[in-house]
């Protein structure tokens, strides 16, 4: 099982009520998966800076002067805002990888759940609305976001097992499924020297999807590279600055409905997730096709359906 | 005409009322308001009612149908009539997947288009595409009919026994022991029978019969590969 959801919004004035349009739709998503959930916003982003979503167990002790901290070893301001277990720490564009480094050292309990200039995730075990009402993501305002509540089968039930998964700058991941040669392939990312932390099998499908961003590929080929070398089941959707990509395994037994209006495109794992929408009733409603990629971007008019 | 609102009175409470009607009972219409995508809609019902379930629908709705008419106002989720018996089950919009999979009896029409594995492990259950099917239908089919007047997606028909196919488009590719048929005409008998009853115009001389090879029924080892 697992649920998804996602949300990209064309119409500019629904973009304070998506949080709370993605929440409503994660949490009738409950009963497919009710062991952690996660969500990744696309919200505000100021200029040249970038933001690292930061998670710690045992937040009083490691969010406590890390910004005055943090602006000691990089000699420049820090912005720190501090929400439950995460905190979103912003620093200018240039430092993110130094700041990595220095988070790795000076806290080593600190977890990294995403990196961008626009994206933040938060992500916790627990229930859809226990998580999202911890994180106070009905507040949050964005452009599009994903979400996830899983039901784990290939690896233990903690934060950083939970979904949406960083997979490069402004990027993010959540996948309904389970991959097959998630073992493997791990090890041969391993020696690439891509840095993966659990025995998640999502957490690889990630990972596999930045190495090939690495190596060259867009977004878009290293989705299609991923339906020959990613062996099991998958639905994925995928966040990216600028929008979200669909992509579902040839087989196609995981579910997946789309809907379609002149304000918004939604995706959910079930219809269920979608009947809140505004205007649902006269959208145009679809499943994805197995191993197609389909994207929706707000820069680029050419939103794209390719089969592979 | 009887209505029952689904976000009212909750989901058992529809299912237990329509499987309260007896044989004879003089409440023979129905209708069930606010579906909104919910599991489980009007499943194991046994008596000969109709029903229009308002809204689409989500996985199941129409499961082991005996008897009854039900008529989806929307689309269908996954699973929709699912080991059906008897009875007719009517999709206004869309089917997702496994629709009617190891359907014994009865009938299910789709408006829309079906999604992969329609009529999946058939058992008996006539089903009517009005638009295409996907990849994997009627897979391991063992008795039954399905037909489709548009197109059906890849491996139509993997390693079927008896069930029969028909289709009016293309077909993407046959699946392993499914090959073309001749039309016999007991067959455009038989599909102008079933596309009046499914109430759809279609030409039955149009079409293309489709079954089983029956190369794979019993293990031979020169077939391994096949499977």
């Amino acid at each position: 099982m697992c649920g998804i959801v996602g949300l990209f919004l064309k119409d500019k004035a629904l973009e304070p009520e998506l949080g709370a349009m993605l929440t409503d739709m994660l949490i009738t998503m409950t009963d497919r998966g009710p062991d952690s959930a996660g969500l990744a916003i696309y919200g505000r982003e100021e200029k040249s800076k970038a933001k690292l979503t930061v998670q710690s167990d045992t937040p009083d002790q490691d969010f406590n002067g890390l910004c005055a901290d943090l602006e000691k070893e990089l000699k420049v301001a820090v912005q720190m805002t501090t929400n439950s277990t995460h905190a979103v720490l912003e620093v200018p564009q240039s430092q993110a990888a130094s700041t990595r480094m220095i988070l790795r050292r000076i806290r080593p309990n600190i977890r990294i759940m995403g990196v961008g200039t626009s994206l933040e995730i938060y992500k916790e075990v627990g229930l859809p609305k226990d998580v999202a009402e911890r994180f106070n993501v009905r507040q949050m305002s964005g452009s599009h976001g994903i979400g996830h509540t899983r039901m784990a089968t290939e690896s233990a039930v903690t934060t950083m097992g939970a979904h949406p998964f960083n997979t490069g700058d402004d990027q993010c991941l959540v996948h309904n499924g389970s991959l097959s040669n998630h073992n493997s392939l791990r090890r041969k990312l391993r020696r690439e020297g891509i840095h993966i932390e659990t025995e998640n099998d999502t957490e690889v499908g990630a990972a596999y999807l930045t190495w090939k961003m690495r190596e060259g590929a867009s977004l878009g080929e290293a989705l299609e590279s991923a339906l020959e070398d990613l062996d099991g089941f998958f639905t994925f959707v995928v966040g990216t600055k600028d929008g979200f990509g669909v992509v579902r395994d040839p087989i196609a037994c995981k579910p997946a409905v789309m809907a379609e209006t002149d304000q918004y495109v939604a995706f959910g794992s079930e219809y269920r997730a979608l009947v809140n929408l505004p205007g649902i009733e006269s959208a145009r409603v679809w499943e994805p096709e197995p191993a197609t990629v389909y994207f929706w971007s707000h820069t680029s008019s050419n939103n794209s359906e390719e089969a592979a | 005409m009887q209505t029952l609102d689904l976000t009212q009175i909750g989901l058992r409470e529809v299912n237990k009322t329509l499987h309260a009607q007896s044989a004879d009972t003089n409440q023979t219409a129905w209708t069930i308001e606010n579906a909104r995508g919910s599991h489980a809609i009007a499943c194991g019902l046994d008596a000969p009612i109709d029903v229009t379930v308002k809204g689409s629908t989500g996985y199941y709705c129409g499961g082991m149908n005996k008897q009854a008419t039900i008529n989806i106002h929307g689309s269908a989720g996954p699973g929709t009539g699912e080991n059906i018996m008897s009875g007719k089950i009517i999709i206004e919009g869309d089917a997702s997947q496994y629709l009617g999979a190891t359907g014994h009896g009865g009938l299910i029409v789709v408006k829309g288009n079906a999604s992969s594995r329609c009529g999946i492990s058939m058992k008996g259950v006539n089903i009517v595409v009005q638009g295409n099917i996907g990849h994997m239908s009627a897979f391991m089919g063992q008795s039954g009919n399905l037909v489709v007047l548009g197109d059906a997606g890849d491996a139509l028909g993997d390693s079927c026994y008896e069930a029969r196919f028909f289709v009016r488009g293309k077909v993407k590719s046959l699946g392993a022991d499914c090959e073309k048929k001749e039309m016999r005409p007991e067959h455009v008998e038989f599909l102008k029978e079933i596309l009046a009853e499914a109430g759809m115009d279609a030409d039955p001389s149009e079409f293309t019969r489709y079954g089983s090879a029956r190369k794979l029924y019993n293990f031979d080892v020169d077939n391994a590969g096949a499977y």
